[in-house]
């Protein structure tokens, strides 16, 4: 962003975050660290269930359930799985660690990393005031360095920005 | 010879972007960095990345498994 912002054509991004599992977390923090790299202007809405995302501790969770296709790879090979076996007691969670295992082995950043390099690149990010009412969170709960809004002032930047993503 | 060196290998994307990123904000106009990656999107992701913010791709290479990449700040 330091590169070209001050010039008129600096291009800009919104995102609006709507997802906070481990799995779905990625697609924004990705895309909005890699923008900011590319010297363009990002502003992330944090809303229902993607606001746990600003929390200051994360402890992102998974789920296979009503993921019809997801497959792990495992023994050579890639296994699905049902939502019969995702529903049993401790399925999620061992498959929410497989999960973070895999991550790690492959050398995928984690979400926490991630967010950090969006706060560092000045990735504007804004928690969703209503949200934070509806599910009574307090701003000291979350991440400093961030703003609250609401629907107009997501609206005033989406206006005028290149690309608007719903995530 | 680069002025420097970043050993993004065995991470994927996006990490080796953001990190050539970090390390081209540090460095002055003209200086090079030198970039090692084993993440085979690298070659299409530092292009475009190169595209977009203008810093110069002098060199793309591959040796083995490794991606080799070597960036001009501007």
């Amino acid at each position: 962003m330091l590169d070209n912002s001050d010039l008129d054509n600096a291009k800009s991004m919104s995102i609006i975050v709507t997802k906070g599992s481990l799995d779905w977390a990625y697609p924004p923090f990705i895309l909005g660290t890699t923008a900011a790299a590319m010297d363009v202007d990002v502003t992330m809405f944090f809303t229902f269930y993607g606001l746990p995302l600003l929390k200051k501790k994360l402890d992102l969770k998974f789920t296979p359930l009503g993921n019809a296709a997801m497959e792990m790879p495992m023994m050579g090979t890639h296994i699905a799985m049902p939502n019969i076996v995702g529903m049993l007691p401790g399925v999620g969670s061992m498959a929410g660690s497989m999960m973070k295992n895999l991550i790690k082995k492959k050398g995928v950043a984690s979400i926490e990393d991630l967010r950090e390099a969006a706060v560092e690149s000045d990735v504007r990010m804004i928690a969703c005031q209503m949200t934070l009412d509806l599910f009574e969170y307090k701003k000291e709960d979350m991440i400093d360095g961030i703003e609250l809004g609401g629907a107009a002032t997501y609206m005033e930047t989406a206006l005028k920005a290149d690309i608007n993503l719903f995530i | 010879m680069a002025d420097q060196v970043l050993d993004a290998k065995g991470l994927n994307c996006p990490l080796p972007i953001l990190k050539a990123k970090k390390a081209l904000k540090g460095m002055a106009a003209g200086q090079t960095l030198a970039i090692e990656a084993t993440d085979p999107g690298s070659v299409a992701d530092f292009a475009a990345f190169c595209n977009q913010t203008g810093n110069e791709l002098l060199s793309q290479s591959s040796e083995g498994d490794v991606y080799k990449f070597e960036i001009k700040r501007t």
